[in-house]
């Protein structure tokens, strides 16, 4: 299981079991400019830990985001090419579900994590831990305005912590980033019954910042 | 040659995905993909766009190197793959993919120096380079000038553009003339049919006093806008380009220069042997004129057939191999995607 849409990079190895999903080993660093140096050595080190060789792994997790790309992108790059070498499925889930889901206890929850330049990611959750909108991309007034049409209650997430203010809901401490369990078991349905994998594509949100050459500027007076 | 070992090379610097495999020297796959067409609409290339279509590209391309090759990745000895210089977010796609493939497949790592595996990659054409020797490196992204001790582990940088890339300025100049994105193909082809004295567009840092400071140094910004100022002049009189004249005459500046500096460092150095790479280095005139010139001056040039000559994975790979059978010893695996590369580091 690999997420990096967030600053906490995060690879953990996990047991699905019928009756359940366990983590054996896991590694997380919190650090926004170093997912490239970070990852890949974690991995290593979580099948290290777990006395594991790549070869016993039978499926990837990845979360697609939605997170800052460059970041972003180097979990999904791992997973698809641990996968295709290995042999083995890869399966992608939105990270946002890896908060809002373990954060639903009853009532409605918004899960909300940094997307810079003043915007957050944002989704909302059930009371049973499902999605009921989102992953979308906005300023925290949009998402808090979105959220209290959806009665949510409490907020939780990086972003969440980062724009308490402007949401104007209760956080909650935990869990700030993806969690890596909560990923594991969003998947477990696919993973137990040997699902097909999926591409990972990345829930970018917005378009690349591309500005269209402009017309020649004279350089005669 | 079975035992000679077996490398994968990976390059995403800029706009093309590359796969490479090689034993030794003998070239086995070189599969490519390129987001080039996305780019052209914005006459350049856009970094998002490039990273974007690297992350969809690398898996795919990986399969079909390894078809091309007829390996699998655990027939594989080390995986090389661009740490720089290059785009930020392109060349972290490239290295978190050779992370993930080493990782999964247990083979070690190297990260290289994408304008030193432009030198290496003349190696899967002409066999081990002789050193030291002269590089000059062009394309739309870097212009310079090395001299090469040791390609494992010393070279040494003799000048580099103070301003434009030289292919740079192909794509500038091809946007003057209404002609598409890259401009290089399309200047080389007007070019044929032009006058190359037609117009006299100045040769930058080729005056004695910008010798002093600049002998090795390129300059193609005042070319570029030499040239701005010939066309709108002829424009705004109410005449036609004469398209063909100009690009043959832009091309004419920009080779004379950067063939009068390369064999200057040759001269200077007593070194004889010239390698040309890069982008630009697929031009028809830089190549024709480089054997021309050097042939006066007893030095040999190198140049790898174009399709090497553009970033590809053949070159890393090339620089891979070079590096394992020196015996330089892999990167750690938390390795940096670094843009900033400096040229005297081959391997990190
Ligand atoms: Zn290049």
């Amino acid at each position: 299981m690999v997420d990096s849409s967030t600053p906490a990079v995060t690879a953990a190895l996990v047991e699905v079991s019928a009756d359940g999903v366990a983590a054996r080993a896991q590694r997380c660093t919190v650090d926004a400019r170093a997912h490239g140096e970070l990852l890949a050595p974690q991995v290593d080190a979580v099948l290290a830990d777990a006395d594991a060789r790549p070869a016993d792994l039978a499926a990837i997790v990845a979360g697609l985001g939605p997170g800052p790309f460059t970041g972003l992108r180097v979990g999904l790059v791992t997973a698809a090419t641990m996968g295709q070498v290995l042999g083995i499925p890869t399966y992608g889930v939105c990270s946002l579900d890896g908060i809002g889901h373990p954060a639903a206890a009853g009532e409605p929850v918004l899960a909300a994590s940094d997307a810079r330049r003043r915007e957050v990611y944002w989704a909302v959750y059930d009371g049973a831990g499902q999605r009921i909108a989102g992953p979308n991309v906005d300023t925290p007034a949009v998402a808090a305005e979105r959220a209290r049409d959806l009665a949510v209650t409490v907020a939780v997430g990086d972003g969440a912590h980062r724009y308490a203010d402007v949401l104007g809901l209760p956080v909650r401490e935990e869990p700030r980033y993806p969690d890596a369990l909560a990923l594991a078991r969003l998947a477990a349905e696919r993973i137990r019954a040997g699902a097909p994998g999926e591409p990972l594509t990345p829930l970018y949100l917005r378009r690349p910042d591309a500005v269209a050459a402009t017309g020649h500027k004279p350089v005669l007076p | 040659m079975a035992d000679e070992p077996l490398i994968l090379g990976i390059e995403t610097s800029c706009d093309e995905t590359g796969v490479g495999i090689v034993r030794g020297h003998t070239l086995l796959a070189d599969a490519l993909a390129s987001s080039v067409e996305e780019h052209a609409r914005f006459g350049g290339v856009v970094p998002e766009v490039a990273s974007r279509a690297h992350l969809e590209a690398i898996v795919p391309t990986m399969d079909r190197a390894l078809r091309e090759a007829g390996v699998t990745i655990a027939d594989i000895d080390a995986i090389a793959v661009t740490s720089g210089p290059g785009l930020a977010g392109a060349l972290l796609v490239g290295v978190a993919a050779a992370k993930g493939y080493a990782v999964a497949a247990e083979k070690p790592v190297y990260g290289v120096n994408h304008l030193a595996a432009h030198v290496a990659v003349d190696t899967l054409e002409h066999g081990p380079l002789p050193e030291p020797a002269i590089a000059l490196l062009v394309s739309g992204g870097h212009s310079s000038l090395l001299r090469v001790d040791d390609l494992a582990r010393e070279v040494t940088p003799l000048g580099s553009t103070i301003d434009d890339a030289a292919g740079e300025a192909f794509d500038k100049v091809a946007r003057l003339l209404g002609l598409p994105f890259p401009g290089g193909p399309f200047i080389d082809r007007e070019a044929r049919a032009g006058d190359p004295a037609a117009i006299a567009f100045p040769r930058g840092l080729t005056a004695p006093k910008d010798l002093a400071g600049h002998r090795f140094d390129f300059s193609f910004s005042g070319l570029k806008t030499a040239v701005a100022r010939w066309v709108e002049a002829r424009q705004r009189a109410g005449e036609a380009v004469p398209v063909a004249d100009v690009a043959a005459s832009f091309q004419e500046a920009v080779c004379d220069v950067l063939v009068g500096k390369a064999l200057d460092a040759c001269r200077s150095s007593g070194i004889d042997t010239l390698v040309i790479g890069g982008g630009v280095a697929a031009n028809s005139r830089l190549r024709a004129m480089a054997e021309h010139r050097a042939a006066k001056h007893g030095v040999r040039v190198r140049t790898p057939r174009p399709k090497l000559c553009t970033d590809n994975g053949a070159m890393v790979a090339a620089l891979g191999s070079h590096l394992v059978a020196a015996g330089v010893a892999p990167s750690r695996l938390d390795l940096p995607a670094d843009s900033a590369m400096p040229l005297t580091v081959v391997s990190v």
